[in-house]
């Protein structure tokens, strides 16, 4: 009667196991496959897309006009790991797409081509990294390169705190930093194109992935300086207001703006945001009509979360490398700045 | 008569002090509530207009106003129904092995200092272990199944503890009349002591699962998406064996992380959903603490030592 009972018990633990054991099979065993439908049901596709949270609000936008137009028989997620654990994630065969707010680096492209991880590099939009300061702030109204360089280079830590040490005619006060969390692309790619050297970059500021804590930060201190996506300054314009980049002391100051961007004045800080997308991944039908369906509609809604499309003739370019199978990344692993259209769309690809 | 008055002021100055100490508690509990009333009405405040059925039977959207919980709340409940499953199990017969049977020795002693610790572990620790474990080397992704045995793992603490402290509540008489009676140790723990803290153990399940939903770090650690504008299959079909599994290997999202990325959106509109999606899930929270509270209730009333 009693070991009855053990037996029984102990089965019905068993089966219990065994039934969340066969649970798991639907998973894929190789990685970047997509979860494999059982027999029967006809199980939806999906697509998953990671990385950059200052990709995000476009890849959203996209997946969810996607997702409606497809009424559930392909399905999409948008994770937002940051460019490098979106890149780690893609190397590792996780992904089908990564969105990145900067090129891949080397130490990437190493860890892709170690995998067999091909891709396509496609430019979707662009960021104008925006410096902000806080309204009440009157005399910064234009900085030079060199003058964020002073700011915000690694030597300056503890010993340039006050705006009078950058130019005599600003006030002796202390100035408060805030940026980027060293893990986005935007820390990246703000550092490689003011201090000159991707990372490198003082300490003691307030850092922040949640670029909401960069605004809240600025709105309430006078002597504040911080810098952003755009967007965030778009929607903040009655709180904040953006410093014009002059690229040169007596160059003239340029604010950042769809029109300043496009005509590529606004150097250094505007900056492309791409997509990755895998060749294994391209193959499959379902990713190819979701990245079709991206570059037909990423001008109007990268424009509607309120970035900076690229000229139409640079979307034809994009789908001409796509149909052409040019793969690659037109960088090289090197940290870029300035980034013109042109540039990106005529250098030479490597894997 | 001196040693009389000394003796009144020695009870006046004991009462003063009664009375500070009242007061100092009414003002410590003041304080908590407080804090707890202010939150909840800034959230009501901010988010109470977006509260109406669409708003739990749509998808996230990059338009605040379109925006809903759908996906959050679906994946947090499926979430929680895994957990439970592992968690329940697993913990409340470890706490009976450990109350009931195991010999107190070294070996024991280690076990239970070791359970006590991680019960405060941090959860971002659990978060990684679960990386590692079951999303690399087991390769279950970032699925249904894998926030809820993580976040089983993380509760399982909980609920060992709570179970032994419902076990040990039983008093030592009933066991000795069961096994007066023939009873075998086992037959003593699945007819008395079983029954008898029932109520402790749920309520220990309970709050470990209120603490899980809440749970975000160790769920983004293992790579839960931010937008997912579909459900995971339904568990049961239309077709033989009418129950299927994949719901288990579906990628989800989960009501903190829906938050988190409400409030990290540049559009202040996103702000008033951040808000509405608390409130829900402060509710949520709320019902679950209240189900315990009830359950306890219940069970108690057929208790008759």
């Amino acid at each position: 009667m009693n070991t009855l009972r053990v037996s029984l018990l102990s089965t019905m633990i068993l089966a219990t196991l065994a039934a969340c054991g066969s649970g798991t099979e639907p998973t894929p065993s190789a990685p970047g496959t997509p979860a494999a439908p059982a027999s029967g049901a006809p199980v939806s596709q999906v697509i998953q897309l990671d990385g950059s949270s200052t990709v995000y609000p476009i890849s959203e936008a996209v997946a969810e006009e996607f997702q409606i137009q497809n009424q559930g028989r392909v399905n999409v997620t948008v994770g937002v790991s940051g460019t490098g654990g979106g890149f780690k994630k893609f190397c590792r065969g996780e992904l089908d797409i990564a969105s990145a707010s900067r090129p891949i680096q080397k130490s990437e492209m190493e860890n892709c081509a170690a995998a067999g991880i091909k891709y396509y590099e496609l430019p979707v939009a662009y960021d104008a990294l925006t410096v902000v300061v806080n309204p009440q702030n009157s005399f910064l109204t234009t900085a030079t390169v060199e003058q964020l360089k002073q700011i915000w280079a690694p030597e300056a830590q503890g010993t340039i705190t006050r705006w009078n040490q950058i130019d005599p005619s600003w006030p002796d006060a202390e100035f408060k930093l805030y940026g980027a969390g060293s893990d986005s692309g935007t820390f990246d790619y703000f550092t490689e194109a003011v201090v000159g050297k991707a990372k490198a970059s003082r300490g003691d500021y307030t850092a922040s992935e949640d670029d909401n804590t960069l605004v809240q930060g600025v709105t309430q201190d006078v002597n504040a300086l911080g810098y952003f996506g755009y967007a965030y300054y778009a929607e903040n314009q009655d709180k904040l207001r953006a410093v014009a980049i002059a690229t040169e002391a007596g160059a003239p100051g340029v604010l950042p703006s769809d029109q300043t961007v496009i005509d590529g004045s606004y150097v250094p800080l505007a900056r492309p945001m791409f997509i990755y997308v895998s060749e294994k991944a391209l193959a499959r039908a379902e990713v190819k009509q979701f990245v079709d369906f991206y570059f037909a509609n990423v001008a109007d809604l990268a424009r509607e979360v309120r970035y900076v499309p690229l000229p139409p003739e640079a979307y034809e370019l994009v789908k001409k490398h796509l149909a052409e199978g040019k793969m690659g990344t037109v960088f090289h692993g090197e940290p870029a700045t300035a980034i013109t259209i042109e540039d990106l769309l005529s250098r030479e690809a490597s894997l | 008569m001196t040693v009389a008055l000394e003796l009144r002021q020695t009870i006046a100055r004991a009462k003063r002090r009664d009375v500070a100490f009242v007061a100092l508690g009414i003002a410590a509990l003041l304080f908590a509530a407080c804090t707890f009333v202010a939150l909840f009405l800034d959230m009501v405040s901010d988010g109470a207009a977006r509260l109406n059925g669409d708003f739990f039977t749509q998808f996230a959207s990059r338009r605040a106003e379109r925006a809903g919980i759908l996906a959050a709340w679906v994946g947090s409940f499926a979430v929680m129904i895994v957990t439970a499953l592992f968690a329940v199990p697993l913990g409340v017969s470890a706490g009976i092995y450990l109350e009931e049977y195991a010999p107190r020795n070294r070996m024991t002693a280690l076990i239970e200092i070791n359970i006590n610790n991680l019960a405060g572990v941090p959860s971002i620790v659990y978060g990684l272990l679960a990386l590692g474990l079951f999303v690399h080397t087991f390769g279950l992704g970032a699925s249904v199944l894998t926030a809820g045995l993580t976040l089983a793992l993380l509760i399982l603490p909980v609920v060992i503890v709570a179970t032994r402290e419902a076990i040990r509540s039983v008093p030592g008489a009933i066991r000795e009349a069961a096994y007066a009676l023939g009873a075998t140790r086992w037959q003593m723990v699945q007819h008395h002591v079983l029954p008898y803290s029932m109520p402790g153990i749920l309520t220990g399940v309970i709050i470990g699962l209120s603490r899980a939903i809440g749970e975000t770090a160790p769920i983004v650690t293992i790579g839960a998406v931010s937008f997912i504008a579909f459900l995971p299959p339904p568990p049961i079909s239309t077709e033989f064996p009418f129950l299927n599994a994949d719901w288990l290997a579906s990628p989800f999202t989960a009501m903190p992380i829906q938050i988190f990325s409400w409030t990290s959106r540049p559009e202040e509109a996103f702000q008033a959903n951040a808000s509405a999606a608390a409130l829900v899930l402060v509710v949520m929270t709320l019902l679950m603490n209240a189900i315990a509270i009830w359950l306890r209730y219940r069970l108690r009333r057929n208790l008759n030592w």
